[in-house]
């Protein structure tokens, strides 16, 4: 790891001072748990670290008259002992509890987890996020099990990490963004974003600008599943993150959003549709699923993501509307 | 000739017993110190530069700038400019300094220009090798083509797969060493106690006798840890150019996988004919394996039915550019146990037959009929086989289908040589010395059992001392070889030791030496309990003499206090949900043919270790290689995917101790339990999915690959 600075505010305005500096010198530390392995493999090596823990404005899980308000810092752990969004928003209280380990859970927090880099293999090697070697795209001929099965025509043939990117944008949250000079919200499928260089972000905020607080609408069911080969310390293959508006039984609008499968939370729109003013059934969640992933174009190794995608599919949409 | 037989299987007190291991609580505290935990004041870091390029040939290097930083204590250039380099992960450079960042810092100071060559990483397509793969001449038995074209023969052809896996010791690979004037000091991770200072001597052409070794604790091993390795030296040298300050320099995770040994892949495609009633006629197999540069691993085929009448066997050794071979707990048998369980599972699905049954119609062809017949019999009734058995792919109609699957193993495990020295003090307490080491196995608690036992003392009453090679010699822990030496030699000098005190009482009880015996912490008469004195009053006889005796095992002549040869029979029970491709774990049963136990629980939680290590193996655990850059791409805990407790399931061991078995003395065991675990798991999933899945690890990706009808 290279040398550097350290600072830990105590206000959200030294933090934001400090952040625009020296853009892109400067960067935020909140678990570390992704940040410093990041650093120990020299794939970023910032000059200042901003420690944002102890910053009280970004803490804290409240609820309003349209939903939750999720402080960035708040931890996966918190996420899953809040009852409050045990009973509302259960799909992001299980995106939380897959997640890696306690340990991981502990610390990692949830603008972390949004901000948290790809973890293909070839890009944690030192070949950049798009993985390539002297002009040659590694992941297409190259050891891709775990790449994009959606939207991979490159230049990016990753898949966004984050676990609860996809619940969010089912949700239709919206993150708010600060930064020196003010505020501003993004929705939560704007937030993501897919890079065509080395030079682009894989998220919609600028190096000065930090996540301060997440916005999610109630009044839904909605569920994930992921599908994960190991059960604990491992990374799903696939996950499906569901929020259905209902009128009794019958879905008056649906958003199915698929992890794991694609540079960023995918949206299966075509599923959408085949649920709208439809009941659950597993016919109906079978045919959504089998609709979501007709454009899937898979890599040589990865076709077995599309079988799974549409598994997480079914299964979130039978969860969401059991009990 | 003293009477060193092991007593009698109902006389024994400490023997035998399911005795917690010793030093689980200093394990479990933190207070046991490892390799890796030494620390001291004047303490320096080394550091390894290794090659970021599978195949490349050294044009420069620099060190200068390595030199120049604040801090640094030595650098060395471990290749040379011209030098071929034939693996990622190669050590370049080593480097020595006052702490582990500034290590680091010199490492990326280094500059090494590279002319990168061709490189072949991988080796499924045996097309692909080309002049790297070497074959070793055919090997025909009886008419193999003849009893194929049988008009009768049921023949079934098949291709498998099991890749490499590396070493993944959570204490890496690596040592501390202080090369003064006057000697060197060792403190490594390592399996080989009494032999890893000779070895470092000869590579530092240094006198052996002026090297001290210790090593209290080890963090695995496995087969990887024999020799002080190039690390070692390197180490070394980085000591003496530090003025002899103490040098640590354990691999890094990366580096451990890359270079910490593997073992070996095994590929094959089989052909294997049987008459309708299952008998085997006719086995024909073309494998191939790499274990890097220098080929290696050769499984052999057919396993433990080696006397099919009719056989053709081929195999080639693949060079791959990647990091080599070494032991890897029972090396070559996991692969032969699946590659040949995986073809007669094929074959009695073919059969329609249950596999239990073909296995039980072919046991001639075995060396120990009589053994597998029998624990074929236990562990079906263990897995309740019989009951949840059924035909291939007709279990149950939900997504979720439930399998069963054996698999088989043998083994030697015979004690190596070893000797022991015990000595009892005027004031009773007693002591064991042996240049021995506990690789976790239990060795410390064996040894200090059968002292105990032997001297008819509670286990707390026994001193051990070992872990260092001013101790009388031990071999090194592998082969399963350890716990049949040191408790042959342990028993040996108890023996010894305690005649030397027999024959200091026996005058003043006023009886013969030969009938007296030591038991329950008393010297009495054979025949006449009330006459006896307690090991106290014994021992203070001694006056101011100490008893000091040696006891050897000589591995090629065990006396029968150990022996070598067992076989071994696996079953799996997994439920594979078809929709997502995952295999979970229910029960494991491993059924193992031992000799005499000498602690059931700690040969229990060796079966347990073994069966986990396969369980990575045979669900997720493989090393990927990337056919363009060469690197592996997941030297790393995160994606090298290791089971953890959640995926393990009920695990079932069965130790057939009996008086029979118990007559065969000793055998080792830490190997042959890890033998048939991905057969078994791999046959289950067949069992239960109604295809064969032909490559492991089986993850979702092959599983539903297989279900789908897609190329693997
Ligand atoms: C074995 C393993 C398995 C894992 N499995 C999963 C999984 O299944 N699903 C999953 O989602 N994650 C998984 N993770 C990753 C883990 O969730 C992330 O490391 C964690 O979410 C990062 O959060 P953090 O608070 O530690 O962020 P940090 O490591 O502190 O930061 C991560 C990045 O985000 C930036 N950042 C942090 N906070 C903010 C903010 N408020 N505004 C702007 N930028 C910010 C940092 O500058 C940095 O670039 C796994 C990790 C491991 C090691």
């Amino acid at each position: 790891m290279e040398n550097f600075a350290y600072a830990s505010p105590a206000t959200l305005q030294e933090a934001l001072g400090l952040l625009s500096t020296k853009p892109g010198e400067v960067q935020p530390l909140a678990g570390g748990t992704d940040l410093i392995s990041m650093m120990k493999e020299h794939l970023v090596t910032p000059r200042l670290i901003v420690n944002i823990k102890q910053i009280k404005e970004l803490g804290g899980i409240t609820s309003g008259k349209y939903g939750v308000r999720i402080g960035s810092m708040v931890t996966f752990d918190d996420l899953m002992e809040n009852a409050l969004l045990r009973k509302s928003l259960p799909s992001l209280v299980e995106a939380a509890r897959g997640v890696a380990s306690p340990q991981i859970r502990n610390m990692g927090t949830v603008g972390g987890d949004l901000c948290q880099r790809p973890r293909c293999w070839y890009f944690r090697q030192g070949y950049g996020v798009l993985a390539m070697d002297n002009n040659k795209a590694l992941v297409p001929d190259g050891e891709n099990r775990y790449h994009a099965i959606l939207n991979n025509n490159g230049p990016a043939f990753f898949v966004s990490p984050s676990s609860l990117g996809p619940a969010l944008v089912a949700l239709g949250a919206t993150v708010r963004v600060v930064s020196a000079s003010g505020s501003r919200d993004i929705a939560a499928d704007k937030f993501f974003v897919t890079p065509l260089n080395e030079s682009m972000r894989e998220v919609a905020i600028q190096p000065n600008e930090l996540v301060s607080e997440i916005h999610v609408p109630i009044g839904t069911r909605n569920a994930t599943y992921e599908v994960r080969h190991k059960t604990a310390l491992d990374w799903p293959l696939a996950t499906a993150s569901v929020a259905l508006k209902m009128n009794g039984s019958t879905v008056t609008s649906a958003r199915v959003v698929l992890g794991h499968v694609a540079p960023t939370p995918f949206e299966a729109t075509a599923a959408d549709k085949v649920l709208a003013g439809k009941g659950i059934t597993e016919e109906v969640a079978t045919q959504a699923a089998k609709q979501a992933l007709m454009d899937a174009t898979p890599l040589s190794q990865n076709a077995y993501k599309v079988q799974l995608a549409r598994v997480a599919i079914k299964r979130a949409l039978l969860e969401a509307v059991k009990g | 000739m003293p009477d060193y037989s092991w007593p009698p299987m109902n006389d024994r007190r400490v023997i035998g017993k399911r005795i917690s291991r010793l030093d689980g609580g200093a394990k479990s505290s933190g207070r046991a110190k490892y390799a890796s935990d030494f620390y001291r004041k004047d303490l320096l870091f080394g550091m390894l530069l290794t090659s970021p390029h599978a195949h490349a040939k050294i044009v420069s290097i620099n060190l200068d700038d390595a030199k120049s930083l604040k801090g640094v204590t030595a650098v060395r250039a471990i290749a040379a400019p011209g030098d071929e380099i034939q693996w990622e992960g190669a050590e370049i450079a080593a480097v020595a300094a006052t702490s582990e960042e500034i290590a680091r810092d010199a490492i990326r100071n280094i500059k090494v220009e590279y002319q990168v060559l061709p490189h072949l990483v991988k080796e499924e397509d045996l097309s692909k090798a080309g002049p790297r793969a070497k074959a070793a001449g055919e090997q025909v038995t009886g008419d193999p083509d003849k009893a194929f074209q049988d008009a009768d023969a049921v023949v079934v052809e098949g291709f498998y797969g099991i890749p490499v896996l590396t070493h993944c010791c959570l204490e890496s690979h690596g040592n501390v060493v202080e090369w003064r004037q006057d000697g060197l000091n060792l403190w490594p991770s390592t399996q080989n106690v009494s032999g890893i200072g000779g070895d470092l001597a000869t590579s530092l052409k240094y006198p052996a006798g002026k090297i001290k070794v210790e090593m209290d604790y080890i963090g695995g091993g496995f087969g990887s840890k024999f020799a002080a390795d190039r690390w070692g030296v390197e180490t070394a040298y980085l000591s003496q150019m530090s003025g002899g300050r103490p040098v640590k320099l354990m691999l890094e995770r990366r580096d451990e996988l890359m270079i910490g040994g593997n073992r070996p892949s095994g590929f094959a495609k089989i052909k294997v004919a049987a008459k309708k009633d299952g008998t085997i006629t006719a086995w024909q197999s073309e494998s191939w394996a790499t274990g890097g540069i220098g080929g290696g691993g050769s499984p052999p085929l057919p396993y433990v039915f080696t006397e099919i009448p009719n056989k053709r066997m081929s195999h080639s050794a693949v060079a791959t550019n990647t990091g080599g071979v070494r032991a890897w707990r029972a090396p070559n048998h996991p692969q032969a146990s699946y590659l040949t369980c995986s073809a007669l599972e094929d074959l009695a699905a073919k059969l329609k037959m249950d596999p239990v049954d073909l296995f039980m119609k072919n046991l001639e062809v075995t060396a120990r009929a009589d053994t597998y017949r029998a624990q074929l019999v236990k562990a079906s009734e263990l897995i309740e086989w019989k009951k949840n058995w059924h035909q291939r792919g007709e279990g149950d109609p939900g997504p979720v289908k439930r399998g069963l699957g054996l698999a088989i193993n043998t083994w030697g495990g015979g004690g190596h040589t070893s000797q022991c020295r015990t000595i009892i003090n005027p004031d009773g307490s007693v002591q064991i010395e042996i240049g021995s080491q506990d690789v976790g196995s239990g060795t410390r608690t064996v040894i200090t059992q059968v002292a105990a036992e032997t001297l008819g003392l509670p286990v707390g009453s026994v001193q051990l001392v070992m872990g260092n090679n001013s101790l009388p010699p031990s071999g090194p822990s592998g082969g399963s070889t350890t716990v049949g030496g040191v408790s042959s030699s342990t028993r040996k000098s108890s023996v010894n030791a305690l005649n030397k005190l027999l024959e200091t009482v026996a005058p003043v009880m006023g009886v013969q030496p030969e009938q007296l015996k030591a038991v329950d912490g008393r010297i009495q008469m054979k025949d006449n309990p009330s006459k006896s004195m307690t090991w106290q009053a014994a021992c203070a006889k001694l006056g101011t003499n100490k008893i000091s005796e040696m006891g050897a095992n000589d591995q090629r002549k065990p006396e029968g206090l150990n022996s070598s040869g067992v076989g071994g029979i696996q079953m799996a029970d997994v439920s594979v949900d078809t929709e997502t491709g995952i295999v979970k774990m229910n029960r494991f049963v491993a059924v193992q043919d031992v000799g005499l136990v000498v602690n059931p629980k700690l040969a229990d939680s060796q079966i347990h270790g073994a069966v986990i290590m396969g369980i990575c193996g045979a669900l997720m655990e493989e090393r990927v290689m990337d056919a363009y850059t060469g690197r592996m791409l997941n030297p790393d805990m995160e994606f090298y995917k290791l089971a953890g407790i959640g995926d393990i399931g009920e695990i079932i061991s069965h130790l057939d101790i009996t008086p029979e078995h118990d007559k065969r003395g000793v055998i080792g065991l830490g190997e042959p339990p890890a033998i048939g675990v991905v057969a078994a798991i791999a046959n289950a999933v067949a069992n239960a999915i109604g295809v064969r899945v032909p490559r492991v690890p089986l993850t979702p990706m092959h599983v539903l690959a297989a279900l789908e009808g897609r190329n693997a």
